[in-house]
This record gives structure tokens, C-alpha cells and sequence, in this order.
């Protein structure tokens, strides 16, 4: 079982609904952000192009942060979620200083958080609050081990890529093109 | 009050003895109430038993269905869609989403206030509801007795309104206005009147999950956030429809365009007129549809005969290929094409007219009952309430018009304010002013003016859940519990089905606030209008209602959203006879309705004042995580977006040599300078004759501890305001702006 | 024109706007095990090749600081700590591929080896010691009896500590700035530096201060070439290392490091040292404080300039 997720660029419209969702669903910090919105322009007007992406902790397969870990605290869970046990962490950054997408924060309470593809939800039969709450619905996840799944099917399909593929982080969240 | 002059009291700092006070208050009246409640129901749940609660949003009017739920202390949780409601398929947007921060902000109104003289300087003091509403009664029975009740008005754009709408009725007055009208769609409800005989009302009938071709010139689909709209527009890209979008601005929904025009500001009529150039010269209409359906077909075509793509180039600065390109891709795609009205479309006074021409085209292309076009919406059949008749009011706010803008279908909420400002042809002026769930000053454009009309009032009420800038003018303040804490009407508006919508609580009101409900009847108790509130409470009142459409409360607090058997098509079945509700029972595109009172009956483009050198135009748009000052300081919202920022284009910023991220102050052609100062964010994405920011921050609320201050307010700026001259709606685009690096001396209130 | 921005707000507390989840705290405490290492190194070497008594500064009396310093170190690492009540955690498991925790458990190593070499050598600053309790003194028998053991345990810890003070960074993916591998050899080779330095500064012999100046010069020299294999192993990387390398080279940092680092930290004390070789007088504390001082801002300016170092997403 591998998870991942697939986001249609063509359909993001970059409303944050994803952001605000997981903050509500999991109880995330006011002014802390476990996913966030990027937009990133390019050209001169008229001629423009514009790429709005969601971006969060990318459950990576080779992940930095979960090597660098001295207490074992971030680790691998079925599907290949990375998490962070609260009690074993001990709040040295060393995985905040790995990530080179800069997704994890430490939370007020001293240990690190990060999105965590809501696996309390997937453990339900639900999907992550981000995934389920998207209006424009362009936010895709599954398991890539079976290729009957949506998204095991988008990706051969579409065009996409991963977010800073040369950092060797093997990222499991793709953006459609 | 004793004084003439009327302060802006901000509120700070309240007595926490209020604070306290309204806590214990709250606890103790709370647990009364559930007490109550447990006692004796007749056979509807309680909030306190029920761990998934139903409701409709409140945060825009798209009202999308949904579900409250409470964690494993009781508490508001989190806020998910109903998956069986059309508005919003099961998916709320991130206001929606994110509205658990209303019920939390610490910043809400606690307990009413009443306007107090204190060391010579006016302030509020707290009081209770007895003594607040009791003031309220006695003012307007003394405004009854001194000039008649049809001196008051109604500003309301929130679900509490129905029953302050009720209870002035009651009392003799309906003047009743949503700045939702003149203030933003009203143009486009009077235009397609008069074309098709039905305005579009809300949600819009755009059937966008089925086009192949959706046109918006002045929609920013994707920013503003009309949820169903939104999640519409993400079908059609998946189906591969093409989107056509007009707007000097590289809007989000441009960037998913085939086509992007960013045409010159305040031309955007000529283009439509070239439009409808190209597809009647080139033969490209539908020909069926326009035979069958429309009237005025030939004076039409030889109206736009010399609009053409050339013609319009020189106004738009559009190429004229890429215009017959749009026009011909629009045709190809006919009848599952929409040109969409958009919404907020009071821009240059002549809006009316721009809606017209949008509405005709897509007549021509025979879009209007067709599917991927607008498909024809079904309401639920709600029954209404028994009450006594109203009495008839002698004089209302048309007749303070004197036959201005008489084709205004709705009050106009400028109106009401124009008609407060007592001028010598009047017989009387308004005296008397509740505004519900809007903040007046940044609504109506003007502030001058708006500032004025209410220094003339002898009562301003305001119903609010937080302390926006309006209430700092009032003499009462109201603190209004927020939708996740009350029972109001059943949600009714139209949709491809017929649907009902429960709204029901999932707490107890915090504080001391109270639903609009049992403001309104409370009222009615001390103003002996009581007849108009047979019911006790607002269960009893819905659960008549829903016994009467075959089902019941309990049921539908289970369920949340009903949808029941269609009756008629969504279509025009081909061939079909349809009768329109217009003068001819056509479609008109000669609006004979227009002619009659004396206005163009087509439309015809005339040019609008351009920047003065240094100075931009300020256009101004939504973001899709605010609505406007509603939501700015909401904690959760405003966590994804604090303050606007001014885009300006790189060209004009080095011309004014301005960096990102940098502060400015802005000031109009009239000289007003912004209280607060704006963020600079140099993007490719403005043209460089324009400025933008998003509308709704720059509030001047201290008690609003996140948005206080924060960004600037465009509603300031707008000065000058732009009158249809059909229908009253105020253009608010016709106003430019330049940088400062200061701001003025004192912050005037 | 590109822009690049985040449009939804976020502001995580010390990682927006940019990374600085780390303060002086943990560059001082690496600063201070290098520094331990040094000085152990030295240590354990000069009793290995049987310079004890030609070097008794770097043998018996320079160790004594050590305890102090681990400690100190391991006190600045704990403040660090965001959730401290759970440092224990570090010592119920032993990742290999986390340096964090290597430090963690080298450093469990380390410092009782330096206590008890301290211990041994404790007369050099309280001549009548007396342990007193029986059990003490076999203890400091037995301990005695087996000095060179614990003098290669020394040597070989101290290459590790030291080592991996500079691996700890380097293994980061995160930051470009740190993703070398000349960072763990430059981190060794800086605090056999400081050993040299602090040795110097402890020494009441001018034979002794002289030898280990030249062992610090000659570590000046190496390091100045491992700094200049660094730049030039960013300058041909990928763009990112590329982007990294200008923080030192027109960006932020560049006059802090080619001031505070390079010319005081390096070349200045080399220059000292070489003239005191050629017998011109010198203060001889000048050089070994300036390079103390160049160690820790070696330290500082890394730590700083690598959290804003970063990857274009």
C-alpha cells in the first residue's frame, strides 16, 4: 500500500479551502498552517502564465526528516505516511532543518506537526479533510500499489510532476499538469 | 439623545463587568434553556443531544448546506457540507469551511448597547435587553406619532432580516432594501427582466456543469467564490469546455482560459457590441431560437451593424481577429454557451445597458432555457405564514425617488439613504434606521453622504454579530448570536430542483447575543404587533411549515436538506412554446419595456472618464476566502489572508518608484486619502493603467482586534459614484486613485 | 518578470518568512564539543606517542576543562530542546542515520571518559586531593592502570565527536549551504584547532605553546584549504549549491564570514604564529583567542546563513 495524492493544476483555483479544512479537522494551531497555497507567476502582461498549487508534507519515500530523527519520533506508517509521535519527540528541529519543503512547524506545545494525509480519516474509509472539502474536486488521493485506483490511473494519464524531484526525497504528492 | 451631532463611538474597551456579566447570564440562561427545552419537546431534537447538527451558511448568500460538528467536549468542531444539497454537492468553500471562527471570535458583540453621554464625550454603555428594546419601541412610536411609520427603513443582508422585514411591516413602514441590489446585482436583474422576462435572483440559473463554452466578462470565477459556480466551472474544465474571460486583470480564472482579453477598462460594452456584430453578420446565431423565441431581431441587426471588431479595437485596444475568433468559438459551442451576467456589476452607470447587451447575446446564441446555457429553476413550494394583512404604507421609498430609476424592481439601499437627507422637495425625510448584518460603510460608496443621511436619523438600531464600523454610529446596538447558534427560515431559494434547507443551532448562544427571531418578537411584544409572531419560538414556526410540505422538524434535523420531485423542465423542449413575461411575451432585444420609459432600448456605448496622468483606476475584486468586511476578522480566515494589497503593475511602479511590500496611503480624484495605508505588490498580473485590491479590509473598528487597521478600504475612495439612470444602482468604478508615502494628519471618522 | 508567493497566509512561527528554528544554542554547543574533542584528541595522542611529560599541559591540565565544556554544551543543547521534558527519548534508541543521535550517545561516551581522565588528573589544580573513600581511590587505581586504553578511547571518541559536529549539519537535506561533505572534515579539523588554541593558552611551558601553535597553524592551513574546496565544490554543483554559495560570496553573510571567519578567525592568528616562529615578539594569547573566536563564529555563521539557505520549489 502506497499512498498518494495528485492535484489538478488545470482545476485549482487556489480558494485555501484545502488550508482552512485541515486547520478545523485537525485542530491545527491558529497561525500555523499544515498545507498552504502557492501561486507563481510568470511573463509580462498580456503574456502571462500562472500556476496556483497546494502544497503540504509530501509523505516522502526517502524521506529526510524521518532519517534525521534521533529519538525515532518521525517514522513510517502503513502506506508509507509519515508521522510524528508526540511523546517520543524531543523537539530539536532536526527534521524541520531536513525538509526541503519546508513543511513541518513546531507546534506551541514543543513537539513537531505536520499534515499527516489525515490518516485517523483514512482509517474510517474517509478520505484527508483537505481531499474531501475541495470544491473544484482536484485534489486526488489513493493508493499507487493498486493500479485500478484513480489516481494510479491519472498519473498514467497525465502529465505531472513532483516538487523538487532533485533533492532525492522520492515526494508522493504530484501536480497534474 | 440630547446632542444633534451624532459621534463614531469606537468600541474599545468595555467594562469587563459586562464580560462577566453576560458569561454568567449566558451560563445561566443557557442551561435554563436546555432545561426548557428537555422539558415537554414535542417531538424534536434537542441541540444538546444531537452531535451532528444541520445548517445553511451564512456567510454569503449562495447559503450551501451543511452539517455542524461537535467534538468529544461538546464543543464546534468543524463544518462539512450536506452531500445532498445542489448548492454546494457536499463540499463547503473556505468561508464556509472556516465560519466556526464567527462563533469563536472573541471580538463579538456580548451584550446590547445603548449611545450615553460620558464627560462630554459620547460612548456606549451596556444594558440589558429589556431596557434596549424598550428604547427601541419608544423611539418608533414617537417616529410613528411625529411623522408617520413609512419614515424608517430597513438595511438587511442576513437570514435575521425576514423578521425585522416583519415586524416594520407590522408597524407601517416597507422600506426594505439589501445592498445586495443597488449596491450589485440590480442592473443585471433589471436587464434581464426586461429581456427575458425573469431576472436571475440567486444562485444564478448559469448551467456551467454542462457548457462548452463559458464566457466571463466581469466574473473572476475562482475568486469570487459562488461555490456552486466554482465547482461548476471545475466540471466543464474536465470536460474540456472552453473559457472565454474578459478583464484587464490576469484573473485566476484568465489563467484557466483559452482566450484572455484584458481589455482597457470601462469598454468592455463595445466589445459585447462587436460581439454581437460578428455573430448576426457572419450568420452564426441561432436561427430557430431567435425566429421562434425573440422580438426585434431586424432593428437589432441594423444597430450593431456599425459596431464592428475594428470599431471596437480602437475602444477595447482588443485585436480584431482575437475578437471573431471569441465571437465564432462562442457560436461554435451554441447553445451550450453562457455569457455570464456575472454579479456585482454596478461599475460605470450605464450597467443596465452592459447587462442588456449580455443578456441579448445570449439570446442570439440561444443559450437562455437550453442546456449548457441557463437552464429554467424550480422553487420549493414553502408555504407562507398565516399572518394578518399589513396595513398599506400611504408613502415608501419609490415615491422619495419621484419617478427616478423606476425601473428598480427592489428598494434601493442608496435610496434609502438618499431619502434620510432631508431636502426641500420632500414632505419628510426617514427617521428611523435598522441595519442588519451589513456594515453600511463599506457598502455604500459615498461615505460622505452615508455619514450625513444617519446624522439626520433620530434612531439607528444596529443588528450585528461583530463590532463593524456601523455600529459605532448607532444608538442601539444589538448583538445578533451567530448562524451556528439559531433556528432561522427555511432556506427556499431556487435551483435545478426544488430543495428546502434546514438552519438549526448547534449551541446555545454565546454571550448575551439572541437570534433575530426573538429580537423581532420581543419587539413586536412592546410595539403590539405581537399577531405578527403567533408562534413562540421558531421550532413551532418551522415545524408548521414542514408538517404542511409532508415532512416535520425532526426529520428534517436529521437530514438537513429536503429536495423534492421536480414539477417542470429544466429545458426548452425543442420546438416548445414559451411565453415570456415581457410586454410582447417575447424575448425582447428591442426592449419595448425600455423604450416605453423612455431609455435606449439597445444597447448603445458610450465612453467613460478616463485617469487623469499619475492617477489609476481603482478596481477592486473578492478573494476566495473573505466576504468582504464579514469575514476579516474572523480568526481562521483571517489566518489565510490579514489585509489586501494594492497590485500594481512593475511599469507603474517604477514610475512612482514604489517597491514590494512597501506601505502607501492613497488618495482620489476628489482628494479623500485612505485612513490607512496599503501594501504594495508589484504583479505582472494588473495592467498599468489600473490598481487593484481585494474589497473589504481598511476597517476602522478597534474592537476588531485582527482587522482593525489592516490593509485599505476601497469603499473610502469611492467618491464618485456613477448612477444608472434606470434602475439607481451605483457605479463605483469610475474613481482613480494615486500613491502617497504619508497619510493625513488625523484620521477623520 | 517571476513571482513566487504564498497566497493563503502562511506564517508558521520560525519557519516563515524564512527558517530559524535554530539559535546560538546549538552552535555553541557544537562549538564546544569540537572544541572537547580538540583538546581530548591532543590529549590521548601526546600520551600515546609518549609525550606526556614534554606536553603536560595538553595532557593534564588542558582535560580538565573538558567536563565543564561538555557539559555546558550538553545544557545548551537541551535548552534548545522545544519539548524538553522528553529528552530522554534520545537515549532509548540509537538511529544510524540520524547524527543527532550518534551525537547523542558519542557524547554519553565521551563525557564520563572525560570526567574520569579529569579525575585522574585533578592534582594539577588541587594538589592535595584526597578521594578519601576506599572504593574512590581503587577506582582511580584501577583507571590509572589502564591510561592508555583510555587514552585510545580518547583519540578515537574525539575524531567522532569531532567529526560528527560537522555531519550533523551536512546530513540535512534541507540546506543546500550545509549539503557538503567537507563540512564534517572542516568541523573536525576547526575544533582540533581550538584544542590546539585552548592548549596554548593553558600552557605555562613556551616549548609547549610552541609546539602547538605549529600544530595549529598547520590546521589553520588545512582548514583554509578545505574552505576553498568547499566553495569550489558549490560553484560546480547544481544551481541550488550555486544560490547557496552567494550568501557568502555578495550575499548576507559574506562580509561576517570573510571578516569574522576567514581573516580574524584564520588568517590572522596563521599570520601571528608565523611570525612568532621567525622570532618576532608577539603577544602569544592573540593568536589562540582569535581562533577560539573565528571556531565559534565558524559555527555561528553557518548555522545562521545554512537556515536560509534554501531549495526553489
Amino acid at each position: 500500500m502506497r499512498y498518494a495524492m495528485a492535484i489538478d493544476t488545470k482545476k485549482c483555483v487556489g480558494c485555501s479551502d484545502c488550508v482552512v479544512a485541515c486547520q478545523t479537522e485537525n485542530n491545527v494551531p491558529l497561525g500555523y498552517a499544515r498545507d498552504w497555497i502557492r501561486e507563481i507567476n510568470q511573463g509580462v502582461y498580456p503574456h502571462l502564465h500562472m500556476e496556483i498549487r497546494s502544497e503540504r508534507c509530501n509523505h516522502c519515500d526517502n524521506s529526510p526528516c524521518v532519517r534525521s530523527c534521533p529519538t525515532g519520533a518521525s517514522h513510517y506508517e502503513e502506506g508509507g505516511i509519515v508521522k510524528v509521535t508526540k511523546n517520543k519527540c524531543i523537539g530539536c528541529s532536526a527534521c524541520i532543518v531536513s525538509c526541503p519543503y519546508d513543511a513541518r512547524y513546531i507546534h506551541p506545545d514543543g513537539y513537531v506537526d505536520k499534515c499527516t494525509f489525515c490518516d485517523h480519516r483514512l482509517k474510517k474509509g474517509e478520505l484527508p479533510a483537505c481531499v474531501s472539502v475541495c470544491p473544484t474536486k482536484c485534489m486526488y488521493f489513493g493508493d499507487l500499489d493498486n493500479p485500478e485506483s484513480e489516481i494510479s490511473q491519472l498519473l498514467n494519464k497525465r502529465l505531472h510532476k513532483v516538487l523538487i524531484p532533485e533533492a532525492g526525497t522520492g515526494p508522493r504528492v504530484y501536480f497534474l499538469h | 439623545m440630547t446632542t444633534n451631532r451624532r459621534d463614531f463611538i469606537k468600541i474599545s474597551a468595555l467594562g469587563t463587568a459586562g464580560l462577566i456579566w453576560g458569561i454568567w447570564n449566558t451560563r445561566a440562561g443557557a442551561l435554563a434553556g436546555m432545561a426548557e427545552k428537555a422539558a415537554g419537546s414535542p417531538g424534536w431534537l434537542s441541540p444538546a443531544d444531537m452531535k451532528i447538527t444541520p445548517t445553511y451558511c451564512e456567510i454569503c448568500f449562495w447559503k450551501c448546506a451543511g452539517w455542524v460538528h461537535k467534538n468529544d467536549r461538546d464543543e464546534i468542531w468543524k463544518i462539512t457540507g450536506n452531500a445532498k444539497d445542489p448548492n454546494c454537492d457536499g463540499r463547503f468553500c473556505p468561508r464556509g469551511t472556516g465560519g466556526v471562527g464567527m462563533y469563536h471570535d472573541g471580538d463579538r458583540l456580548k451584550t446590547p448597547l445603548i449611545r450615553t453621554e460620558e464627560r462630554g464625550m459620547q460612548t456606549f454603555r451596556e444594558a440589558s435587553w429589556d431596557e434596549a428594546l424598550q428604547y427601541i419601541a419608544d423611539k418608533l412610536a414617537q417616529i410613528k406619532a411625529e411623522h408617520g411609520p413609512e419614515c424608517t427603513a430597513l438595511f438587511t443582508h442576513g437570514s435575521g432580516g425576514k423578521y425585522f422585514t416583519r415586524l416594520l411591516k407590522g408597524y407601517g413602514s416597507d422600506n426594505v432594501a439589501a445592498p445586495s441590489y443597488a449596491q450589485c446585482r440590480g442592473p443585471r436583474e433589471v436587464a434581464f427582466y426586461a429581456t427575458f422576462g425573469m431576472g436571475l435572483d440567486s444562485p444564478e440559473n448559469t448551467d456551467i456543469r454542462d457548457t462548452r463554452c463559458l464566457v466571463l466578462i466581469g466574473s473572476h470565477l475562482g475568486e469570487n467564490m459562488h461555490n456552486g459556480q466554482v465547482q461548476e466551472m471545475s466540471d466543464a474544465i474536465d470536460k474540456g469546455a472552453t473559457i472565454i474571460t474578459v478583464d484587464p486583470r490576469y484573473s485566476t480564472a484568465a489563467s484557466k482560459s483559452k482566450y484572455w482579453l484584458p481589455i482597457k477598462p470601462a469598454t468592455d460594452l463595445a466589445l459585447l457590441l462587436a460581439w454581437m456584430h460578428v455573430i448576426i453578420k457572419e450568420e452564426r446565431y441561432d436561427k430557430a431560437y431567435v425566429e421562434q423565441y425573440t422580438y426585434g431581431f431586424e432593428q437589432l441587426k441594423a444597430h450593431v451593424e456599425p459596431f464592428t471588431p475594428e470599431w471596437a479595437y480602437g475602444i477595447t485596444t482588443l485585436h480584431p481577429q482575437v475578437i471573431r475568433e471569441t465571437a465564432r468559438e462562442m457560436a461554435a459551442a451554441a447553445p451550450a454557451v453562457i455569457v455570464h451576467p456575472g454579479r456585482h456589476v454596478t461599475w460605470y452607470g450605464d450597467d443596465t445597458q452592459r447587462l442588456r447587451a449580455v443578456a441579448i447575446l445570449n439570446a442570439l446564441l440561444g443559450a437562455w432555457g437550453r442546456r449548457g446555457g441557463f437552464y429554467m429553476v424550480e422553487s420549493p413550494e414553502v408555504p407562507a405564514p398565516e399572518l394578518p394583512p399589513f396595513p398599506v404604507p400611504t408613502r415608501n421609498w419609490r415615491m422619495a425617488l419621484k419617478g427616478k430609476y423606476a425601473l428598480a424592481d427592489l428598494a434601493l439601499a442608496n435610496g434609502l439613504c438618499d431619502a434620510t437627507i432631508p431636502t426641500p422637495d420632500l414632505d419628510c425625510s426617514i427617521k428611523g434606521w435598522i441595519v442588519n448584518g451589513t456594515n453600511l460603510m463599506e457598502t455604500l460608496p459615498d461615505r460622505a453622504n452615508t455619514i450625513k443621511a444617519i446624522q439626520n436619523l433620530d434612531l439607528m438600531v444596529v443588528v450585528d454579530t461583530m463590532p463593524m464600523e456601523i455600529t459605532g454610529w448607532a444608538d442601539v446596538v444589538l448583538p445578533e448570536c451567530t448562524y451556528l447558534e439559531r433556528y432561522d427560515a427555511l432556506r427556499d431559494t431556487h435551483h435545478r430542483v426544488p430543495v428546502i434547507a434546514l438552519r438549526m443551532p448547534a449551541a446555545e448562544p454565546k454571550y448575551d447575543s439572541k437570534p433575530a427571531y426573538w429580537m423581532a418578537r420581543e419587539l413586536s411584544k412592546k410595539m403590539n404587533l405581537l399577531q405578527y409572531f403567533p408562534f413562540e419560538t421558531m421550532e413551532e414556526e418551522l415545524d408548521h411549515e414542514l408538517q404542511q410540505m409532508g415532512t416535520s422538524l425532526k426529520e428534517m434535523q436529521q437530514i438537513g436538506v429536503k429536495v423534492f420531485d421536480k414539477q417542470s423542465p429544466l429545458y426548452f423542449a425543442e420546438g416548445e412554446e414559451v411565453t415570456f413575461d415581457t410586454p410582447t411575451g417575447k424575448i425582447e432585444l428591442y426592449s419595448t419595456y425600455f423604450a416605453d420609459a423612455g431609455f435606449d432600448p439597445m444597447p448603445v456605448y458610450t465612453p467613460h472618464p478616463e485617469p487623469p496622468e499619475g492617477f489609476y483606476r481603482l478596481n477592486y475584486g473578492r478573494a476566495p476566502m473573505h466576504t468582504f468586511s464579514r469575514t476579516v476578522n474572523n480568526p481562521n480566515l483571517h489566518d489565510l489572508m490579514e489585509e489586501n494589497t494594492l497590485w500594481v503593475n512593475p511599469k507603474t511602479a517604477k514610475l512612482h518608484d514604489l517597491t514590494n511590500g512597501q506601505q502607501v496611503w492613497l488618495e482620489n480624484q476628489d482628494g479623500i486619502i485612505s485612513s490607512f495605508p496599503i501594501k504594495v505588490r508589484i504583479t505582472e498580473r494588473i495592467r498599468w493603467d489600473s490598481v487593484y485590491m481585494v474589497h473589504g479590509f481598511g476597517n476602522n473598528s478597534a474592537k476588531l482586534s485582527r482587522a482593525h487597521g489592516r490593509g485599505a478600504s476601497d469603499t473610502e475612495l469611492v467618491t464618485r459614484v456613477m448612477m444608472d439612470p434606470i434602475m439607481g444602482g451605483t457605479g463605483m468604478r469610475g474613481n482613480f486613485v494615486t500613491f502617497r508615502t504619508s497619510g493625513r494628519e488625523e484620521v477623520q471618522s | 518578470m517571476t513571482e513566487d508567493i504564498i497566497v493563503s497566509g502562511r506564517m508558521n512561527h520560525l519557519i516563515d518568512p524564512h527558517l530559524e528554528v535554530w539559535e546560538w544554542q546549538i552552535p555553541a554547543y557544537l562549538f564546544l564539543g569540537g572544541l572537547a574533542a580538540g583538546i581530548l584528541f591532543f590529549a590521548g595522542l601526546m600520551v600515546l606517542t609518549g609525550r606526556e611529560d614534554k606536553y603536560p599541559a595538553a595532557v593534564r591540565k588542558a582535560p580538565l576543562l573538558v567536563p565543564v565544556i561538555l557539559v555546558l554544551g550538553l545544557f545548551f543543547l537541551f535548552l534548545d530542546l522545544k519539548h524538553k521534558l522528553f529528552f530522554w527519548r534520545l537515549y532509548t534508541t540509537i538511529k544510524l542515520g540520524a547524527p543527532m543521535s550518534w551525537g547523542a550517545w558519542v557524547l554519553l561516551l565521551v563525557t564520563p571518559l572525560s570526567f574520569i581522565w579529569a579525575a585522574l588528573n585533578i592534582r594539577e589544580l588541587f594538589p592535595r586531593w584526597d578521594w578519601k573513600y576506599d572504593i574512590l581511590k581503587k577506582l582511580e587505581a584501577f583507571f590509572r592502570k589502564y591510561r592508555t586504553y583510555l587514552a585510545w578511547a580518547m583519540v578515537l571518541l574525539s575524531v567522532v565527536l569531532g567529526i560528527y559536529t560537522g555531519i550533523l549539519f551536512s546530513a540535512f537535506n534541507g540546506r543546500p549551504l550545509w549539503n557538503t561533505s567537507i563540512l564534517g572534515p572542516l568541523f573536525l579539523v576547526s575544533g582540533m584547532s581550538g584544542g590546539a588554541a585552548a592548549i596554548v593558552l593553558m600552557s605555562r611551558s613556551r616549548e609547549e605553546r610552541h609546539y602547538f601553535a605549529r600544530i595549529d597553524l598547520l590546521l589553520i592551513f588545512i582548514e583554509l584549504v578545505l574552505i576553498v574546496h568547499m566553495f569550489m565544490g558549490f560553484l560546480s554543483s547544481t544551481q541550488t549549491q550555486i544560490d547557496a554559495a552567494q550568501l557568502f560570496l555578495g550575499g548576507k553573510y559574506t562580509a561576517p564570514f570573510w571578516i569574522f571567519v576567514v581573516i580574524l578567525g584564520l588568517v590572522t592568528p596563521a599570520i601571528l604564529e608565523l611570525m612568532e616562529i621567525k622570532h618576532k615578539r608577539i603577544p602569544w594569547v592573540a593568536a589562540p583567542v582569535l581562533v577560539l573566536f573565528g571556531g565559534i563564529m565558524l559555527r555561528m555563521i553557518i548555522a545562521f546563513a545554512g537556515q536560509v539557505s534554501h531549495w526553489n520549489v
